[in-house]
């Protein structure tokens, strides 16, 4: 065998010499999936990579790509990468403000770009970034009077491009030959808890040993399916997607439309599935609110068959000895009339491996899927070392963990309980940021990756949080904020905790509902509702909130390190944590800082004895526009436990 | 918006129409016009004979006198369905659905004017029927993947919100790929949000696909924004024609919104 393939355009081209006629992406379109094979899209890209040189695209240049997950706008990442360019995925439900300061930051001259919507947004931020010279739209509709200088249909480029290429047969491969393996392959933008977004460069030689690692580490192949569903801005979408496709060689499937991924889910059966843990519990959440709507045979056999699963699910996956051959039986019963159908509609029979990773997972939501025989890990990594720091090995799984350290990382723990990570994967800087680069890199080249965690005595890793919000309560007991939110995150009815203590002498939480839940719940009870902050005022509604805390706070008192941090107050807001407020990050983590700026009077509050709080809040609706809202708050006390209490009653 | 689209010669003529039952008259010597292209609102009161005047138009009720005339042919008494062949589509104000059937299902209904295989060669599914549904199939799937209710696809029209059930209505009656579209109150009942989403369609269709529009609706700012032309109807009178600017400071259409002594 000759030399490995070492930058993304060379590895196209040995796919599509390899196995040429293979899918290498589905699309749905007009309700039909269509297939690309490896040597159509090599060719596409080719074509592609010429329209764009025929347009200016010099070696060096910058492509914004932004959109949902299409086939195009994954092979105008493969030609700016064929260029010698570098690929800048956006988010594509970032407002215009947030686009131009990527745009600026990352020098971008070219775009490709989906639809209308996104092509209204970069109009609107032109006059700001006089770089961006050339945008390319994918989907014409509605940009039919358009007559602005810059814009060009896909078909046009690739026109463009056929005819560019009859002109210059040998350009593609002499540009091709030019790359480098320490060339920069990708710019993802950090969504940032604080502050601008900072720009991660990754070289090709990263990247590419990084989903070498990972291919190996869980044997891909080919025949592997994958649905890309998430973010093409995200890390995770083109280490996972996209370069281990490189590898491997598999098939990456586009959705018809964000809406429509649970169905795309069902018709694909991908083998291979990630989502972050908010995308397993809407998924749980769907399927119970559907388990409680259905006839009480349905809803017998559902949960008498779960719990033989919770008893037994999980060992049976793990192929632990000593389980009894009736729950042995039953289990197989089960796969039949519940598991085996439940996983059939969610679109999860063929699932080999799926990860979870990004934030830490409740642990009956991750037990759910193992029970019923879906093999769920998690990792652990960030877009600065091409994720993939620890993950867990299929057989080797603790819910409490992320696993050890993968092969060719070198994980440290700081004395501050900092994790610091050396790996191949590491990124080469923050674009434009030296200062930023230095302070997270090391003299000695390890990364200084903000969490706090520890290895347990299996040489697991264990995240407890982000180092700088670990904290003490007045009296010195550990604080674990987003530990605590996670904890109520799982009840089905809590959509978002965010969780308050340091310093203090008692621990308070802000709770956000989950309207789809609680509605349902509403309904079934008769009650009437308006929406959101209608349901979040009611007492009914209040009384099962404090049900779900006091549950938490039954568990957490049986950890004696945890037992004082147990929720005593907690209010519902009266409207959604919402990114366009500043209030999550993109990828929805909670803000908790500028949470706790904004809704400062009731922190007072719930610190207080007042039992309720009036507030107003700037909101901005999802037409861009923006009011207030107002209500009058009321604070819920929550029964707490005794360590000892507790154990008794468990 | 609307720059490159070509307002064209009248594909509508109605011309001193009147239509009573019994006593009670709906419409009394309205006259108007619909060109190609345009979207015209038609606006007023409750009772005003708006829907009745929809109603003329694609042949649910014919007219005591005046004549309507489409695309150049003047036609007294036409049923519905000869209307719908000659290329008139309807949505109505209050949703007029299969409930029990897919949104799909739904959809492929408003092409049923074109099959031609008869019921026998469909149920056997063979040959030139099988050939004409796939045709059919993807006449509506473009239109599905217009309206964008991919996710919907397969949902039983009952289990909708309203307002998607709005936009399979609509859906259906594109499917028919109608010349002239009457839509009887699309956005009652809607919130904001779902109202600038139809807004959105509407427009969209009425550009893309070049279809003249007739539009009922009570929502002012979504006329004025809309429309090419209104037509204001009040006690089955026509009170004003014009551009939405015109008919906005045109003293009978102020007094029949707020009121007057009779």
């Amino acid at each position: 065998m000759t030399e490995q393939p070492d930058t993304f355009p060379r590895l196209l081209l040995h796919q599509a010499r390899l196995r040429p006629a293979r899918p290498a992406f589905r699309e749905k379109d007009l309700g039909i999936w269509k297939t690309w094979s490896w040597a159509q899209v090599a060719d596409e890209v080719r074509i592609l990579a010429c329209g764009l040189a025929a347009q200016g695209f010099q070696r060096g240049d910058r492509l914004a790509v932004i959109g949902d997950n299409r086939p195009r706008l994954y092979w105008a990442m493969m030609a700016a990468q064929a260029l010698g360019g570098v690929p800048v995925p956006l988010y594509q439900d970032a407002v215009a403000a947030e686009m131009a300061f990527v745009l600026q930051d990352a020098d971008i001259g070219f775009a490709v770009v989906e639809d209308q919507e996104q092509v209204d947004k970069l109009l609107e931020v032109l006059p700001q970034c006089p770089r961006l010279k050339r945008i390319c739209f994918d989907d014409p509709r509605g940009l039919r009077h358009y007559g602005q200088a810059e814009l060009t249909a896909f078909e046009d480029l690739q026109a463009a491009g056929r005819g560019f290429a009859q002109h210059n047969p040998d350009f593609f491969a002499d540009e091709l030959g030019k790359g480098r393996p320490s060339d920069v392959a990708v710019i993802l933008y950090t969504s940032g808890t604080t502050g601008q977004p900072k720009g991660v460069s990754q070289t090709h030689a990263a990247m590419i040993q990084t989903a070498r690692v990972l291919v190996a580490f869980d044997g891909f192949v080919e025949a592997d399916e994958i649905l890309c569903y998430l973010p093409m801005a995200w890390v995770g979408d083109f280490l996972y997607s996209y370069a281990q496709m490189h590898i491997a060689g598999f098939c990456l499937n586009c959705p018809e439309s964000p809406d429509t991924v649970m169905t795309d889910l069902r018709e694909i059966g991908p083998t291979y599935y990630f989502g972050p843990p908010r995308v397993y519990e809407s998924i749980l959440t769907q399927v119970m609110i559907r388990i409680e709507d259905a006839g009480w045979l349905k809803r017998r056999l559902f949960h008498a068959f779960m719990a033989v699963a919770k008893r037994v699910g999980i060992g049976i996956l793990e192929g632990k000895p000593g389980i009894p051959l009736r729950d042995r039986l039953l289990y197989r019963l089960g796969e039949i009339l519940v598991y085996g159908p439940l996983k059939n509609v969610l679109g999860m029979s063929r699932i080999r491996v799926a990860y979870t990773g990004g934030e830490a997972i409740g642990p009956d939501l991750f037990d759910f899927y193992r029970s019923i025989g879906i093999n769920l890990k998690q990792l652990y990594g960030m877009t600065e070392t091409c994720v993939t720091v620890c993950m867990h090995a299929s057989g080797d799984v603790k819910l409490e963990t992320v696993g050890p350290p993968m092969p060719g990382v070198e994980v440290r723990i700081a004395d501050t309980g900092e994790v610091l990570v050396r790996s191949p994967g590491l990124m080469k800087e923050y674009h434009k940021r030296p200062d930023a680069t230095r302070e997270a890199i090391d003299a000695q080249g390890f990364f200084h990756t903000g969490d706090a965690g520890y290895f347990d005595s299996g040489g697991h890793l264990k995240i407890i949080d982000r180092a700088k919000d670990v904290g003490k309560l007045a009296d010195g007991t550990l604080f674990a904020p987003k530990y605590l939110e996670n904890k109520l995150k799982f009840f089905p009815y809590v959509k978002e905790a965010v969780c308050f203590g340091q310093g203090r002498d008692k621990v308070c939480a802000f709770i956000n509902i989950d309207t789809a839940a609680i509605g349902n719940w509403a309904e079934r009870r008769n009650l009437p509702y308006t929406g959101y902050a209608d349901l979040a005022s009611q007492p009914a509604v209040l009384d099962l909130i404090r049900e779900c805390v006091e549950k938490a706070n039954g568990d957490l008192a049986q950890d004696s390190t945890l037992a004082n941090s147990q929720i005593r107050r907690f209010l519902v807001l009266h409207k959604e944590l919402e990114a366009d407020d500043g209030e999550l990050t993109r990828t929805r983590k909670v803000r908790r800082r500028h949470i706790a700026d904004k809704y400062a009077v009731l922190i007072d509050a719930l610190y207080s004895d007042k039992t309720s709080c009036y507030v107003e809040t700037q909101m901005r609706f999802e037409d861009g526009r923006s009011g207030t809202v107002s209500a009058d708050l009321q604070i819920v006390e929550a029964k707490t436990f005794g360590a000892a209490a507790a154990r008794k009653a468990a | 918006m609307t720059a490159g689209r070509k307002i064209g010669r009248p594909i509508l003529e109605i011309d001193g129409v009147s239509l009573a039952f019994g006593g009670v008259v709906a419409l009394q010597g309205v006259s108007f016009d619909v060109r190609e292209h345009e979207i015209r609102a038609i606006i007023g009161p409750n009772g005003a004979g708006k829907s009745s005047m929809l109603n003329v138009i694609n042949g649910v009720y014919h007219p005591q006198q005046g004549t309507v005339a489409f695309k150049g042919r003047r036609r007294r008494n036409v049923d519905p369905h000869e209307a719908a062949q000659q290329g008139i589509a309807r949505t109505f104000q209050n949703i007029a659905l299969f409930r029990g059937m897919t949104v799909l299902d739904n959809i492929m209904t408003g092409r049923n004017l074109k099959m031609k295989s008869n019921f026998l060669q469909q149920a056997v599914y063979w040959g030139a029927a099988k050939r004409e549904e796939l045709e059919h199939r993807a006449k509506v799937e473009a239109v599905i993947d217009f309206l964008e209710i991919q996710h919907i696809r397969k949902t039983p029209v009952g289990r909708l919100p309203y307002g998607l059930q709005k936009r399979v209505e609509l859906a259906r009656a594109l499917a028919a790929e109608p010349e002239l579209l009457l839509l009887d109150e699309p956005m009652a009942g809607m919130n904001l949000e779902e109202k600038q989403d139809m807004s959105r369609f509407v427009l969209d269709v009425n550009d893309q696909m070049g279809t003249s529009i007739v539009l009922i609706e009570h929502d002012m700012s979504v006329v004025m924004d809309l429309s090419d032309r209104v037509v204001v109807l009040d006690y089955g009178r026509k009170i004003a024609d014009g551009t939405p600017d015109e008919v906005r400071n045109n003293r009978g259409v102020i007094d029949a919104y707020l009121g007057v002594a009779h």
